[in-house]
């Protein structure tokens, strides 16, 4: 079956696009060609650093023939409208049949041939293509991310004929800028591309070149006696930056292990681009609290050629410049050791945070406050506490941090340790800013978690002040990122708070401060006047952050297998200490899933659903039942709620969930047997009454655990 | 192509460079005679990139920048070093084989040596201008910025030119294998009129500059200078000469503010709050020139 090759061949594409861009260009193809009813054995498309390639396999050669029965007018009706009907469809007279005394004809529409379709179909994706940022070029009007070179697009061996802003596509694409003999070869299919290709220096699937770095990498270590330090987001990045890559192990100067391991690896990722050596056996390359670490005093650079000297000079070139950006690194350090954490501090002032939430220095100030609160929560020094989160945003105006941003907090925790301050202190620096996505590590030390849990809440809590909410897909201040991290910490360091108490005092450092900025600035323009700071009634914001936090939970115990509907129902009972509400989810899993749980969740349906019918009627009986010895049933049930209501309180008092859980599975059975034999809605308005008191005991026991009407299932 | 037998100096790298483009049809200029902080700045690139017309032409250019100064002590900063600049504008459609053409014109091998295109997406604000383009990377080290111009001064580009910018120094130290920038051999070494080094020529230069930057101005001089300068664009604007506004003489004194705005920065004279409306108001006044100097393109064309 006809195969489909198109090449859209460009100067550089940035690395960080290839990826989207195969994606979109296979999209665009399948949903352009399926519109065309053009089904297709398969489809693929490839990135690299100079071109997007799409292979389409077993596409027909043209469209099917439709055929369609077209209703013409009645036996007998005058000549005009026959003539206007022949003229319309193109049929004949002799063509038509004739059933129940009208005219029938069949139309039928040729296929198009598929290489027509192709020809609009390729026009529209290059016009029509979502690049990130697209420019154009010479004379031209066509946008693309560079410079577009070249089309190739042959369909079942053969061009297909199509010109986009004067780019007319053919058969031919090209080769390695700098290996390949000839520059530009000619392809009729995808075989003959992708061999032609490889022949002259370019390897088209991305995840083949990702495998020939590694592969390539991890050998030219190991011969060396030594290892790789892995990075799959670098590696995705230098397989879009070379169509041959080549790794070269290249030398470091020893002298800058001295520097701290992360120090040398941030360079090297980020501004050359190499992947770190370490000494087999160790991975203490970057979270090394001890300045030695233990990476190697080399490089590995993934070139683009193979150099006819096994890339001696390559390797010696980029030796260079690694040496002088850690020269830099290291001047750095020397100059920010020279500082000291106070002339840092002093900066912080100058530093705007949000112009609606003041300076760095302003929120260290509510961070401060908020570390000191949680400590002793967590079982931390509150005096400590507040010292490591006075110090915690002062490597913001250090020299290497305004160089390597993504060293924050790691480069406070290393100068604190050199101007001897407590390691406790030091550590807190270093890892308040974690954890910094799903796969980063929570901190531990009770220092550590107070202050990186009032990192967090103070960013969120200051930002919903301000009403600068996420809204959609749009999360400009990473809050979902903030909230989930807290979540983390809560959970792992088993911190016991009552978040809505919590967040209203520190709603209320972040109003005071705005205000007091306010008041300065009315009063230094001269305003004499200033009215004094209003109180928020209730607790509206709270209660909306704690339901933001709620939703956040939900994900990241959806994302542990557990139910998303659950935490709704134990949310809906108004808990705010998230480890309390983890507990009783799990009781409450584990209730649900034996048959006790099952069984139960029925009869409290079943009893929800009569009081709520009955209360459309009007209202329910109030005060409590009383216990009858007819029906038994009746009976049984009433002695099974007062013998468990007791210790069910007394369970949900000592926060013991499972023990919770064991006294409502013991009305499991009175419930069901009272469903059973008991009508509730007797004649006798009293029977009816006093079933019905019983019932609303049963909902509102059942009610102290979770909200079993958002239960589902 | 293969490459040619490397330069024996600094200034022989510059004749290349030189030769090649000045082969190739464009025009070689000297450098503007204006304190500018890039080649860029030059009015045959920020000017000249705007309006109808096709231009090439390439020359070398001064720049400072005064917060980089350190008194000649740091191998690889200086606050005045010379880019190599090139404009072809509307741009080839093969101007990056042109721009590798270059790179073995003065020497290197590009079958021994690791070139890569790096993306890089240029802003420069003063002038409102972006483009998007690549760091040219030779071995691991950047060597030129390359830029298809979007826009400048606030306008649309078009035809879009191609700007190439070389940074001499550093590209001379990685083709002379020099670490410390003032070794560099600044004419050649064999001369029978005797060799000079880099820092023979520029090391005082450095040092009584770098002092002058961070000590020797007197900011309220400075600021004054800058207002005077930023009340002339507009008169200078509304003057004619056969009905033609003065454009170019205006934007003499858009560069000559931009400059003291860089000396004042160097001073620690501006705060960070301020930074921003000094940049807007260059960038407004450049903005200006941009549209009288397309204007004028436009009647003319």
């Amino acid at each position: 079956m006809p195969q489909l090759l198109l090449e859209l061949f460009s100067e550089e594409i940035p690395a960080r696009m290839q990826g989207n861009a195969a994606r979109d260009l296979e999209r665009m193809a399948r949903d352009g060609l399926a519109k065309a009813g053009l089904i297709s054995e398969g489809l693929k498309a490839f990135a690299g650093p100079r071109r997007l390639t799409l292979v389409v396999e077993g596409l027909p050669i043209a469209q099917p023939d439709v055929s369609e029965e077209v209703k013409g007018p009645r036996v007998g009706a005058p000549d005009q409208a026959m003539d206007g009907f022949l003229r319309k469809t193109g049929l004949t007279r002799e063509a038509l049949v004739e059933r129940d005394g009208v005219f029938f004809g069949q139309i039928h529409k040729t296929g198009r041939p598929t290489a027509e379709i192709i020809a609009e179909l390729v026009e529209q994706i290059v016009r029509g293509f979502a690049w990130p940022k697209s420019m154009t070029w010479g004379t031209g009007k066509l946008r693309w991310v560079r410079p577009l070179q070249r089309i190739l697009c042959v369909f079942n061996r053969e061009i297909v004929p199509l010109e986009i802003d004067g780019i007319v596509a053919g058969d031919l694409s090209e080769g390695h800028r700098f290996m390949a003999e000839t520059r530009v070869f000619r392809a009729r299919d995808f075989t003959e591309y992708e061999d032609a290709l490889r022949g002259h220096f370019v390897i088209l699937d991305v995840e083949e070149r990702k495998q020939r770095i590694l592969e390539g990498a991890r050998t030219l270590c190991f011969a060396r006696g030594l290892e790789l330090v892995e990075d799959e987001g670098l590696l995705d990045e230098v397989a879009g930056l070379a169509e041959w890559p080549t790794p070269i192990l290249g030398d470091m100067d020893p002298a800058f292990l001295d520097l701290p391991p992360e120090v040398i690896r941030t360079s090297m990722r980020t501004h050359q681009k190499y992947f770190a050596v370490r000494t087999p056996g160790t991975d203490n390359v970057g979270t090394s609290a001890d300045k030695t670490g233990t990476l190697a005093p080399h490089f590995l650079v993934v070139a683009n050629i193979e150099a006819p000297d096994g890339g001696k000079a390559i390797a010696l070139g980029n030796a260079k410049v690694l040496s002088s950006r850690l020269s830099d690194a290291r001047f750095f350090w020397s100059e920010d050791i020279k500082d000291g954490f106070e002339p840092w501090l002093k900066k912080l002032n100058g530093v705007t945070f949000h112009a609606k939430l003041g300076t760095m220095a302003e929120r260290v100030e509510r961070i401060v406050a908020l570390a000191r609160e949680i400590a002793p929560l967590v079982g931390a020094d509150p005096d400590k506490a507040a010292e490591a989160a006075r110090l915690a945003k002062a490597d913001l105006t250090s020299q290497m941090v305004g160089e390597f941003p993504e060293l924050q907090g790691v480069m406070g925790g290393y100068y604190a340790r050199e101007f001897g301050l407590d390691p406790e202190i030091a550590d807190a620096i270093r890892d308040h800013y974690r954890p910094q996505g799903p796969g980063d590590a929570v901190p531990t030390a009770p220092l550590s978690v107070a202050v990186a849990l009032a990192d967090k809440l103070d960013t969120l809590v200051g930002f919903w002040a301000i009403n600068e909410k996420p809204t959609g897909s749009k999360d400009p201040y990473a809050l979902r990122r903030a909230a989930l991290g807290g979540i983390r910490i809560e959970q792992d360091a088993n911190v016991r708070v009552e978040l809505v108490a919590l967040f209203e005092r520190h709603f209320d450092r972040v109003d005071e401060q705005i205000f007091q900025a306010e008041l300065a600035r009315k009063q230094a323009a001269g305003g004499a006047f200033v009215l004094g700071r209003g109180k928020s009634g209730g607790t509206v914001r709270e209660r909306e952050l704690l339901a933001f936090f709620a939703d956040r939970l939900k994900i990241a115990l959806k994302d542990q297998g557990k139910r998303g509907d659950l935490v709704d129902a134990v949310f809906a009972l108004g808990d705010d200490d998230l480890v309390r509400i983890v507990t009783r989810v799990d009781a409450l899993s584990a209730f649900l899933a034996s048959e006790d749980g099952t069984n139960l969740l029925q009869g409290y349906k079943r009893a929800s659903n009569i009081l709520k019918a009955e209360e459309k009627k009007g209202d329910l009986p109030t005060g409590a039942p009383a216990r009858v010895a007819e029906p038994a049933e009746e009976g049984a049930l009433y002695d099974a709620l007062a013998a468990n209501t007791p210790k069910l309180d007394a369970a949900l008092a000592a926060e013991d969930f499972t023990g919770a859980m064991t006294a409502l599975a013991a009305l499991r059975g009175p419930v069901d047997a009272f469903f059973d034999k008991v009508l509730v809605n007797s004649e006798v308005a009293a029977e009816r009454d006093n079933r019905l008191r019983l019932l609303q005991q049963v909902r509102d026991a059942m009610g102290r655990v979770a909200d079993f009407s958002m239960v589902t299932g | 192509m293969t490459a040619a037998a490397k330069p024996l100096s600094f200034q022989a790298l510059i004749m290349r460079l030189n030769q090649y483009w000045g082969d190739l049809g464009c025009v070689i200029l000297q450098p503007h005679d204006e304190q500018v902080g890039a080649g860029t700045l030059h009015p045959a690139t920020v000017l000249r990139a705007l309006g109808p017309k096709s231009w090439n032409a390439a020359y070398v250019q001064p720049s400072r920048r005064p917060g980089d100064g350190r008194y000649g002590e740091n191998p690889n900063r200086l606050q005045h070093y010379y880019q190599y600049q090139v404009i072809l504008k509307p741009n080839p459609a093969n101007m990056q084989d042109l721009y590798l053409g270059s790179l073995e014109a003065i020497g290197l091998d590009l079958k021994l040596h690791d070139i890569r295109f790096v993306e890089d997406d240029w802003e420069n604000p003063t002038v409102g201008a972006w483009g998007l383009g690549w760091e040219v990377w030779c071995d691991g080290m950047e060597v030129s910025q390359y830029t298809y111009f979007q826009q400048v001064g606030g306008l649309d580009v078009f035809p879009v030119a191609g700007e190439l910018t070389y940074g001499l120094e550093r590209l001379a130290m990685y083709v002379f294998g020099v670490d410390n920038v003032y070794d560099l051999p600044f004419n050649d070494p064999d001369s029978p009129l005797g060799a000079r080094s880099y820092g023979d020529v520029f090391l005082e230069n450095e040092r009584q500059h770098s002092e002058a930057n961070f000590h020797g101005y007197d900011v309220e001089v400075l600021k004054r200078q800058f207002e005077d300068m930023e009340r002339q664009v507009p008169l200078m604007l509304a003057r004619n000469y056969q009905n033609k506004a003065l454009v170019l003489p205006a934007y003499d004194m858009v560069l000559k503010a931009s400059h003291l705005f860089n000396l004042m920065n160097a001073r620690g004279a501006i705060a960070v709050a301020e930074r921003a409306s000094y940049i807007g108001r260059i960038r407004d006044l450049c903005k200006l020139c941009a549209q009288a100097w397309v204007d004028q393109q436009e009647d003319a064309a």
